[in-house]
């Protein structure tokens, strides 16, 4: 869609109804429950959802952004590397001008000692991060995000 | 002494090796917990698991982390130099006391120099289990690394004794893969090691979501195994469950207790164990040895075996999946690459480019795990498929936390039960 979009750029388009969001682990993390979850329930919440995977190295999540500029780029990260995985890489997305105010949220174990301090959600939050969903948190509050985003045609449940 | 000796003496003295998955940053620590695993009350071999960093082959970002201080989820083998390694293993790890090495590696073959280099003979994984579910590595690419890790090892000398591998076939995903193909997958590797001419294996099986089944499964291992792998030693590894733990302390030794009794009941060798921390962060060790105590106790106080049909079902769904992979190249490494090419190897769920991803399971109201879509798998003789509902996210949660629930109901419920008295 986007390719299409650029390819022929210049015209009035139309939005289309769905836009994407891209689910994704970070690097050193293998885990793929969290990501089968996510991108299931981001499908229900009225997303076309792309799933990179497990272990997505940092040059793939920035050029699958520059290239579909999702809605949302979901990070989920269970094997707790993700406090320090995730400064990483939302340093290096946020380095990208076209990458500056799409919307980044990263959720999960976060820690290899349970759940974050508020000082480390902080500094996740202050590199850039628009929202960090603690395991705890379950899924509400994230909907609740996630309805926030325009989503075209999104219907989200109460 | 071996591990494959170690694990050998010890079924024939009636215990079940119980073995914890423990991996520290700091030598120091890390021998602390070996130390303490050593020390348990129960017959166990130690454990090096090492950390995600090393597995992916990012030695950077490992170097960066033990500059700064920043905490690791295992040891990283690669980067402490051997002669630390060999330091922190030094008077603990023997005859007594063997130490497997454990990591997740589809590009493994520095973290087997490194094991090597520290005098380690003991390690696990696979070409299928270390690549689909956890890595990108194309499965051509991990099936090549793997053969060269064997060589790697058979070329080693070993003054401890043969080198040893265990398949992490039977464990694929943690949760949901129906029994046939985790058996059939852990025969898979086995042979595959065993035609690279290791001859000291052991096969895993990941505890699931119903006993009966379970038990069915190990006998189908075994069946297979004895056909296929007639001139190696092999014994069989259970781990206990691997999907969403249960929360509660007593769900949680509840669970784990299940695995040691499938263990037992099934004449399984060895256990990886699960800790009560398991659904909330990484264990501590003195989790890890109170996890290592219960399994050895809830063991010790299982004398019978089962006795399982060997036709089951199980078996004979296993039987079909090895054998359609076997037809299908004369090298196993091809033949594995080319089954899962042709989906007659489909990996329910798991998101990697080179599974087919059209099988799809489902779990029955008995908490058996079957099949809801074949895809291509070879089984439209063997199964009858079940339509199953489209699957939701609220629908695969309850599904994966099916067995967390079943037990911290169960642990939450014991108190009501006892001050409610007979009614």
């Amino acid at each position: 869609m986007t390719e299409e979009l650029r390819a022929y750029g210049g015209g009035v388009v139309t939005e289309p109804s769905r836009r994407t969001v891209i689910v994704s682990s970070m690097a050193s993390d293998s885990h793929t429950w969290n990501l089968v979850y996510l991108e299931l329930l981001v499908g229900e919440l009225g997303f076309d959802v792309v799933n990179l995977g497990a272990c997505v190295p940092d040059e793939l999540l920035e050029s699958e952004c520059l290239s579909r500029r999702p809605a949302m780029l979901v990070l989920s990260s269970v094997n707790g590397h993700g406090h320090q995985d995730g400064l990483r890489v939302i340093q290096r997305l946020r380095a990208f001008p076209e990458l500056r105010t799409m919307p980044v949220v990263i959720g999960g174990k976060l820690g290899v000692g349970g759940a974050l301090t508020a000082e480390e959600t902080a500094q996740l939050l202050l590199a850039g991060f628009d929202a960090v969903f603690d395991d705890q948190q379950g899924a509400a509050s994230f909907r609740r995000f996630a309805a926030t985003l325009s989503a075209g045609a999104t219907q989200v449940e109460a | 002494m071996s591990f494959e000796e170690f694990v050998a003496r010890r079924h024939a003295a009636g215990e079940l090796v119980v073995q914890p998955r423990m991996g520290f940053a700091d030598p120091a620590v890390m021998r602390a917990g070996l130390a303490a695993t050593k020390g348990a009350a129960a017959a166990t071999v130690g454990t090096v698991t090492l950390d995600s960093y090393t597995r992916v082959c990012d030695t950077a970002s490992v170097a960066h982390a033990l500059r700064n201080g920043i905490a690791l989820n295992g040891y990283p083998i690669v980067n402490h130099p051997p002669e630390v390694t060999r330091g922190m293993l030094d008077g603990l790890e023997g005859p007594d006391f063997p130490v497997q090495v454990r990591h997740g590696s589809a590009r493994p073959a520095d973290i087997f120099r490194a094991m090597i280099a520290a005098g380690l003979h003991a390690t696990e994984g696979g070409p299928v289990s270390y690549c689909l579910p956890y890595s990108r590595t194309p499965l051509d690419e991990s099936v090549r690394n793997w053969a060269h890790c064997c060589d790697l090892l058979l070329d080693a000398e070993h003054p401890a004794g043969r080198p040893h591998l265990e398949t992490f076939g039977g464990c694929m995903m943690g949760q949901l893969c129906p029994p046939s193909e985790l058996v059939a997958l852990s025969v898979l590797e086995a042979l595959f090691f065993y035609r690279k001419g290791v001859r000291s294996i052991s096969v895993s099986y990941a505890q699931q979501t119903n006993m009966t089944q379970d038990q069915e499964a190990v006998s189908a291992l075994r069946r297979l195994c004895a056909e296929l792998l007639p001139e190696a030693t092999w014994h069989v590894v259970i781990y206990a469950y691997m999907g969403l733990f249960p929360r509660t302390s007593d769900g949680a030794r509840g669970l784990l207790g299940t695995a040691a009794e499938l263990a037992v009941t099934t004449g399984s060798e060895r256990l990886i164990v699960k800790t009560t921390a398991e659904a909330h962060r990484i264990p501590t060790v003195a989790e890890n040895v109170a996890a290592l105590e219960h399994a050895g106790a809830v063991a010790r106080s299982v004398t019978e075996r089962v006795v399982v049909d060997a036709d089951n079902q199980v078996y004979r769904e296993a039987y079909a999946l090895v054998d359609a992979v076997l037809n299908s190249h004369a090298d196993l490494g091809r033949a594995i690459v080319v089954a899962f090419k042709r989906g007659l190897l489909d990996v329910p769920y798991c998101l990697h480019p080179d599974n087919a991803g059209q099988a799809r399971s489902y779990l029955d109201p008995a908490g058996r795990l079957g099949w809801s879509e074949l895809g291509s798998l070879p089984l439209h003789r063997v199964v009858e498929s079940r339509h199953a509902d489209r699957i939701t996210s609220s629908t695969l949660m309850s599904a994966l936390s099916h067995v967390q629930n079943a037990y911290d109901a169960e642990a939450l419920e014991q108190p009501m039960r006892a001050i409610g008295g007979e009614s």
